[in-house]
């Protein structure tokens, strides 16, 4: 028998990470469904082409190397369906296969697969499509349909090249961000949809509430700070959905209480200052990513205070 | 990037996150390579870099802007600078192991191999070329070299992490050191724009 | 005679493939990382470290037996930095353009680990011939590899070769490749696929010897 020795959290058994995945894929539901409501079928094929890509990629890997094949974990079609909600519908049908190939090949194979990669691999992959295209992957169209309602404060705009409507949307009610009527990316515009994911992980113990709340409490409270609604903050862009799926990640956040507190904080902070003062409309997938390289050393730092330890070699 | 437009606390943050030595500018990538694999080494190397990097900034001016401008002998610059590096670092390594020996023997072993850090002759000659004065040169050799210490430190604790992990055994060492460089040079990508 | 001509030629082969600078020794990251954004860049570089590596080579070997051993690194530095004033100063005359394009990774050369590496290790322990051809060996070899990057980059990231277009109107270019990241990320990977297939000959020479 061999033995893997990894890096904790050790909870990936077989089950349990099918379980997991499973209500993962569960509590993105709502927000797949919404959004495949607004966007149309352009964004039913977006989302389609990324999970099933990403399951294939994920595949073809395992088969090459002669690894044992964990396609059944449901980990890479969680990545593709992540992947697909983050990418506005009307892109080209290429980059949801690029980003998955550089999420599952180059994240995560590469470094050894579920639980070595050091970054959240759908998020990786975005900001690389967004640092490679960025016009396609910052020109949302508006929802085809609307929920609850015939009209939006947007209607008459086509597309809009920003999905931090912060300053120049300033006039949509806090009604149409809850609901979704709004550009932005598939799975992230309807907020009442996240929500629902958010407590069905909860319910489950999927995760637990230390990063989601700390990041998204840290915006609202930034934003106040800056002088922009703090509320509309957290309602536009994807802070609610990274906050909720993409900060969560075991794999590649902090361990422990105290640090996953710290990440989220950090995270916050970074958003609003990219939002407020960077070169890039919306900050929520940098933020993370840059604070996913700075996991380790929080897991180092925050472990000793946790526990109270002195001993150097535990 | 004038000091006297954005102010203290914006060159740094233009300094660490925006144009980061390795991560943009590619600066003292041997070293962020090759002591990159454990936190704590990691730790000692970026603080022997920020000491000689503050003061090689401080002399390489100096030496330009008193000696080699006034005789007309810019083109001396390279070879005037690579020496007042060796120099520094053999005289930062005779003083400490003689007055400060604690210190010593936490960044001494790292101090030899500053000299051919190139992030540190980058850092004077990038010095001279934006036309810095004292203050402006200084900072930017000890902003930078922090900017070079964020960056090997975390990379030393991605590393660490990764440690058991099964990379593929051809990506293992430098290539896929390279490939998370690459990565967090990604995450850099977004604070430009910043200052 | 003909022994010798074997010798040259393995120590000239040597830089190119078994001791290539920058996928198998993997010195001189820094230059390689940030100029080879275009295949020019990468020529550009390359006959830059090239002329400096030959030139180094060849002096050191000469006044190896006068240099007394405690002052050789000094020694071996105030040669290459000559060398590389040299070729910022003739750059700047007569390619203006590219030498603005390396900017101060010319100048950089002097830390070049590469350089004083074979100085160090080979021209201070050989004649004047061999050091040569070692110097044009391992310049070659360090130009290849930062061309091939470059080309990579080029094409993947700008649509273009040597400035030419070359992809299609309908291709758009990836433009991570010639931003930071991509100098990173296509060295890496190429360095593994290196590797890749380093170990295969190896493994696969090795079956032919047993059988």
């Amino acid at each position: 028998m061999k033995l893997r020795v990894s890096h904790g959290p050790h909870l990936f058994t077989r089950e349990t990470t099918q379980t997991l995945m499973l209500n993962v894929l569960i509590a993105l539901m709502p927000a797949t469904l919404v959004g495949i409501y607004l966007f149309g079928t352009k964004a039913a094929l977006v989302i389609a082409v990324s999970v099933v890509s990403s399951v294939l990629f994920e595949l073809v890997w395992q088969l090459l190397m002669k690894k044992r094949v964990t396609v059944m974990d449901l980990s890479a079609a969680v990545t593709g369906l992540l992947l697909g909600l983050n990418l506005p519908c009307n892109v080209p049908l290429w980059m949801p296969v690029l980003g998955s190939a550089i999420a599952i090949l180059l994240v995560k194979q590469l470094f050894g697969g579920l639980g070595h990669n050091f970054m959240n691999p759908a998020l990786f992959a975005r900001a690389v499509l967004l640092a490679s295209w960025p016009l396609h992957m910052t020109t949302y169209h508006l929802p085809e349909r609307l929920l609850f309602g015939s009209e939006t404060a947007l209607s008459g705009v086509d597309t809009v090249a920003s999905a931090t409507p912060l300053l120049s949307l300033g006039k949509l009610t806090n009604t149409d961000l809850l609901i979704g009527n709004i550009p932005g990316s598939i799975g992230e515009v309807c907020k009442v949809a996240i929500i629902i994911g958010f407590v069905y992980l909860m319910f489950t113990k999927t995760i637990t509430w230390h990063v989601p709340v700390t990041f998204i409490g840290t915006v609202i409270i930034m934003s106040y700070l800056i002088g922009v609604d703090g509320i509309k903050a957290v309602l536009t862009g994807g802070v609610l959905f990274g906050a909720v799926f993409m900060a969560t990640d075991y794999v590649t956040n902090p361990m422990y209480r105290l640090g996953q507190c710290i990440f989220g904080v950090m995270c916050g902070i970074i958003v609003v200052v990219i939002r407020k003062y960077g070169g890039y409309p919306e900050g929520v997938t940098y933020a993370i990513i840059f604070m996913n390289c700075l996991s380790p050393l929080i897991d180092r730092y925050s472990k000793k205070k946790i526990y109270g330890e002195v001993k150097k070699s535990v | 990037m004038r000091l006297s437009e954005v102010g203290i606390l914006l060159f740094m943050v233009d300094c660490i996150l925006c144009n980061n030595y390795i991560f943009s500018r590619f600066l003292g990538c041997c070293p962020f390579l090759g002591v990159s694999s454990k936190v704590e080494t990691s730790i000692g190397m970026g603080l022997a870099v920020t000491f000689v990097m503050g003061l090689a900034s401080l002399f390489t001016w100096a030496v330009h802007e008193y000696v080699l401008m006034p005789l007309n002998l810019t083109y001396l610059n390279t070879i005037a600078f690579i020496f007042i590096i060796a120099s520094l670092v053999q005289f930062v390594e005779m003083f400490m192991k003689k007055s400060l020996p604690a210190l010593y023997s936490a960044l001494g072993i790292y101090l030899p191999l500053i000299t051919t850090n190139c992030a540190v002759l980058g850092a004077a000659l990038l010095n001279i070329q934006s036309s810095y004065g004292l203050l402006e040169s200084v900072l930017n050799g000890v902003f930078g070299a922090l900017g070079f210490m964020l960056a090997i430190v975390i990379m030393a604790g991605v590393r660490e992490r990764l440690e058991s992990s099964d990379i593929p055994l051809p990506f293992k060492g430098f290539s896929i050191s390279l490939v998370i460089a690459g990565m967090m040079s990604v995450a850099f990508l977004g604070f430009k724009g910043l200052v | 005679m003909s022994k010798n001509d074997n010798n040259l030629r393995g120590v000239f082969i040597n830089g190119i493939f078994n001791e290539n600078p920058i996928f198998r020794l993997v010195l001189g990251t820094c230059p390689t990382l940030a100029v080879t954004t275009s295949a020019m860049n990468g020529i550009g570089m390359g006959a830059a470290a090239t002329f400096v590596l030959i030139g180094s080579n060849v002096v050191i070997s000469l006044i190896r037996s006068f240099i007394p051993n405690k002052v050789r690194i000094p020694a071996f530095i105030v040669v290459i930095c000559t060398f590389v004033t040299m070729v910022q100063m003739l750059m700047q005359a007569y390619l203006p353009a590219l030498y603005d394009s390396l900017g101060i990774f010319i100048p950089l050369i002097v830390v070049n680990c590469l350089i004083l590496a074979r100085a160090e290790a080979f021209a201070a322990k050989n004649n004047v011939v061999r050091s040569a051809v070692d110097g044009v060996g391992m310049g070659l070899g360090f130009t290849l590899s930062l061309t091939l990057i470059g080309i990579i980059r080029e094409i993947i990231g700008a649509g273009t070769l040597f400035g030419n277009q070359l992809m299609g109107s309908g291709y758009e270019p990836m433009l991570l490749l010639v931003l930071a990241p991509g100098g990173f990320i296509v060295y890496g990977l190429l360095l593994g696929i290196i590797n890749a297939i380093g170990e295969r000959r190896k493994k696969n020479s090795k079956e032919v010897t047993s059988a």
